[in-house]
């Protein structure tokens, strides 16, 4: 089953005939496996204590807030669609802890709080979008969907699955054009993986050598529909190899292996080398959204993954291997309950926006 | 310290739901992530996840309880006492969930007026059944799929999660997976494909799970399906449907709420399908089913719920492009179409108490639209109101004006009135979207201002 590229005779005598891209030896595609062998090399990113404390508060800090947004839903403040990201902090964090934040840009779809968390956007500004308060980072008028940082370069916060993609090829065009030394990282899901528009900008990104990763986070589901049942391969870093992008495979639930594969890609996109597809492994604990049938899984399966694969346990342990005691730990986990609950109760204080802001923002001109 | 569990919500829409199970005893400890009870509407089920440490000290709903209204509580925990804190769990004041719960759309939760008396299609003496929109839509397809096995559904989770709103419940069981399609999210693609399996000789039915997303496969929709029997001199067809919820939700953001009645209703060649109550909304389905023609099947989220007298024939199909008076007046025209016609009989009702008496006309059909009906009704009101959930600009209410002034212009006693959302996208604040939705008292302001009072 698992075939690699390179093994097919046929197609690397017919590519031999082609300029090569960038192959050091005869071996054509080795473009295409060479980032995921230097990764190979060493798996995990090899943190500071002081950057592994960072990435667990990080982490637990998306957890906590995805925990108490699940809440306020429940409660009737928060509306619409809501969508957590408990279950894949590990990726959001490895992968934006490796960014340069003043060149670089970020955009995602609607399963987007955790990616905002990860720049250090106060949680308040975050919440209170959420509970459609004028004091919410895009002043209510977004919710979950649609929240944006532009000061960050983050780029929303989309509802349209499979848009982000494109958008970040644009992204990475305007780095390109700008000649600004930064590189977009688009996210998208499992689902979003088979939308058209995604293969047009893989080749229009490939071709036009556009500084792009592009992550797929696949959680194994897109709403009810497991992966299998909708992708014809599920191995979706193979996917860019109709357009010589270069994939890696990467265990999306352990943040230093995310990390470590984030240096590797970015590395390579930064040397002019153009997009990398990456696919993280991952897995969502709750409901696709608050309303979710939740009968296309069983309890043991989801059980299974937070018992055995939680991000946040793994670096715990991790943690108090190097040192950390339990108390150590329970403080952090109760700092960062305040920061939330913090958030919360602004979130609901937080006054709802002015009437007029309605026919605000619509054009940016007078016209 | 105690804290009180309460009832959560699911969606916007709910209101209450039925305490499944309780995964949890009194006297269990409970650690935060620990999965307390399970939750569960029609529509979906959720897990009701402890946000703080304690001990489950009282259940006061015993599982399979139904009908727990959203913020009931249902049972006390002791917290883990000073070590954690004040415990920012459910502690808000008993009445402040369900008050601070957005409310739906106006007219989600308006009693359904029975008016199925009126429609000249349907034969004296003839029994009904209180069906919801969600149900008769579903067994206007079952009964075409049962008639003609060429038609299949395809879509977005409409097989084995039976669709994203329950719309194609049980039509899996039934027909199995030849016919009952699920497709990965590539709404070009199916669109694309749907468009071909009818020039084939098949009769699919695409459903879009809303028909925002439906813009990725517009395309298809219009330069595909609509236009080929046109082209080809009449020799190749494609009879479609493409169907979905269309219009605002309940707080869902701008990109998933937008009436794409008027950008469908300008295509010739489409036929543009948007019923408001459950007979229609059948009726229409099996016609459209049966049309040889590309059909665009605009439904609606918030009245998917609502039930409605359906009549109970073997065959109840309804002619496509033929408008009904919902309410009999004689002192203004209101018209309206989907969930504004629900928004119009309100209005009516209010205007009614104030001694106007209006009356209500469903399109049902966009395109062909039922001039004649307008035309008539205008002839005998002298006043006329359109009342459309979207946007005013180059809207079915433009389009109706415009009839209004080229063909009834010597009837008119007052200038056609357009009452539609505000021009803008839509908001996600939940004050905001309500300014931004059209709703009853504002259709009754027009009303009064034509007529005027
Ligand atoms: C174009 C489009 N089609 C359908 C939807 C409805 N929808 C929202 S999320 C979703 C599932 C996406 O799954 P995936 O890409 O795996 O992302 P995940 O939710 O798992 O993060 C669907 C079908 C949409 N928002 N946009
Ligand atoms: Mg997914």
């Amino acid at each position: 089953m698992a075939k690699k590229p390179a093994a097919k005779p046929a197609s690397r005598a017919k590519k031999a005939a082609k300029p090569a891209l960038s192959a050091p030896s005869d071996d054509t595609d080795f473009i295409l496996h060479s980032l995921q062998e230097e990764f190979e090399k060493k798996k995990r990113f090899a943190a500071s204590d002081e950057q592994m404390l960072e990435f667990y508060k990080q982490m637990l800090l998306i957890r906590r807030f995805e925990e108490k947004a699940g809440q306020l839903y429940g409660l009737g403040l928060i509306g619409g669609f809501c969508h957590l990201y408990i279950g894949q902090e590990a990726v959001a964090i490895g992968l934006q802890s490796a960014l340069d934040g003043d060149r670089d840009s970020v955009i995602t779809g609607y399963r987007d709080h955790g990616h905002m968390l990860a720049y250090g956007i106060d949680p308040k500004v975050i919440m209170a979008e959420l509970t459609g308060r004028e004091a919410g980072i895009s002043k209510g008028k977004g919710g979950s969907m649609h929240m944006f940082s532009t000061e960050h370069k983050f780029y929303g916060g989309h509802g349209i699955v499979g848009a982000q993609v494109a958008l970040g090829g644009g992204l990475a065009l305007a780095h390109q054009y700008n000649e600004d030394g930064g590189l977009c990282l688009a996210y998208f899901g499992d689902g979003a993986a088979n939308q058209g528009q995604v293969y047009e900008t893989f080749n229009m990104a490939a071709l036009w050598n556009l500084p792009i990763v592009f992550v797929v986070e696949d959680n194994q589901y897109a709403m009810g529909t497991a992966s299998s049942r909708s992708s014809a391969e599920t191995r979706f870093h193979r996917r860019g190899t109709a357009f010589r992008i270069p994939g890696m495979e990467v265990n999306g639930m352990d943040v230093l292996e995310v990390r470590a594969a984030a240096e590797v890609a970015f590395k390579h996109v930064r040397e002019g080398k153009g997009p990398v597809l990456m696919e993280c492994n991952t897995y969502r604990y709750r409901g696709h959204s608050m309303s979710d049938p939740a009968k296309y899984r069983t309890r043991e399966e989801v059980q299974e993954q937070r018992e055995q694969h939680d991000p946040i346990e793994r670096l715990k342990k991790a943690l108090m291997e190097g040192g950390h005691d339990e108390a150590d730990l329970k403080t952090i986990d109760k700092d960062i309950r305040k920061v939330v609950t913090e958030a919360a109760d602004f979130s609901e204080s937080s006054p709802e926006p002015n009437p007029n802001e309605l026919y605000t923002d619509v054009l940016v001109g007078e016209y | 310290m105690a804290i009180e569990l309460k009832m959560p919500a699911l969606s916007p829409t709910m209101e209450e739901g039925t305490l499944a199970r309780w995964l949890k005893v009194e006297g269990d400890t409970i650690e935060p992530g620990d999965i307390i009870a399970e939750i569960e509407t029609d529509k979906a089920t959720m897990e009701f996840e402890a946000i703080d440490d304690g001990v489950l000290s009282k259940i006061l709903v015993a599982e399979g309880t139904e009908n727990v209204a959203v913020g009931t509580v249902i049972a006390h925990m002791e917290g883990e006492g000073a070590e954690e804190g004040p415990t920012p769990a459910p502690t808000p004041a008993p009445a402040a969930a369900p008050a601070s719960k957005p409310t739906p759309m106006p007219t989600a939760s308006a009693p359904a007026p029975v008016v199925r008396a009126n429609d000249p299609a349907i034969p004296e003496g003839t029994s009904f059944t209180p069906t919801t929109v969600r149900e008769a839509l579903r067994d206007g397809m079952a009964e075409e799929m049962r008639a003609d096995p060429r038609v299949f559904v395809m879509g977005e989770e409409v097989a084995e999660y039976e669709g994203a709103y329950k719309v194609t419940q049980g039509l899996l069981d039934e027909f199995g997976p030849k016919r009952v399609i699920d497709t990965p999210i590539t709404e070009y693609g199916f669109a694309g494909i749907g468009s071909g399996a009818a020039m084939g000789g098949l009769r699919p039915i695409v459903e879009f799970m809303t028909f925002n997303f439906a813009m990725q496969a517009i395309d298809h929709v219009i330069n595909s399906a609509a236009k080929t029997n046109y082209m080809s001199g009449g020799q190749m067809r494609c009879p479609i449907v493409f169907r979905g919820p269309n219009g605002a939700a309940s707080r869902v953001g701008a990109q998933h709420s937008q009436n794409y009645g008027p950008w469908y209703a300008s295509v010739p060649g489409l036929i543009v399908i948007a019923p408001f109550d459950a007979s229609d909304a059948k009726g229409l389905m099996k016609a459209a089913i049966r049309s040889e023609d590309p059909v665009v099947f605009l439904e609606n989220e918030l009245v998917y719920g609502r039930t409605f007298d359906v009549p109970d024939l073997d065959d109840h199909i309804l002619p496509i492009g033929k408008a009904r008076i919902m309410r009999e007046g004689k002192d203004a025209t209101i018209v309206s179409y989907s969930i504004g016609v629900g928004l119009a009989l309100e209005a009516a009702e209010t205007l009614a108490a104030e001694g106007i008496d209006a009356e209500v006309i469903d399109l049902r059909t966009l395109r062909p639209l039922d001039k004649e009906a307008v035309l008539k009704s205008l002839a005998k009101t002298n006043r006329l109101v359109i009342a459309e959930e979207g946007w005013p600009t180059c809207s079915i209410a433009s389009e109706i004006t415009s009839i209004c002034m080229e063909e009834g212009f010597d009837d008119l006693d007052a200038p056609v009135t357009r009452v539609c959302n505000e021009d803008v996208p839509l908001p996600y604040a939940d004050n905001l979207e309500k300014l931004a939705l059209i709703d009853a008292p504002r259709i009754v302001e027009a009303v009064k201002k034509v007529c005027y009072v």
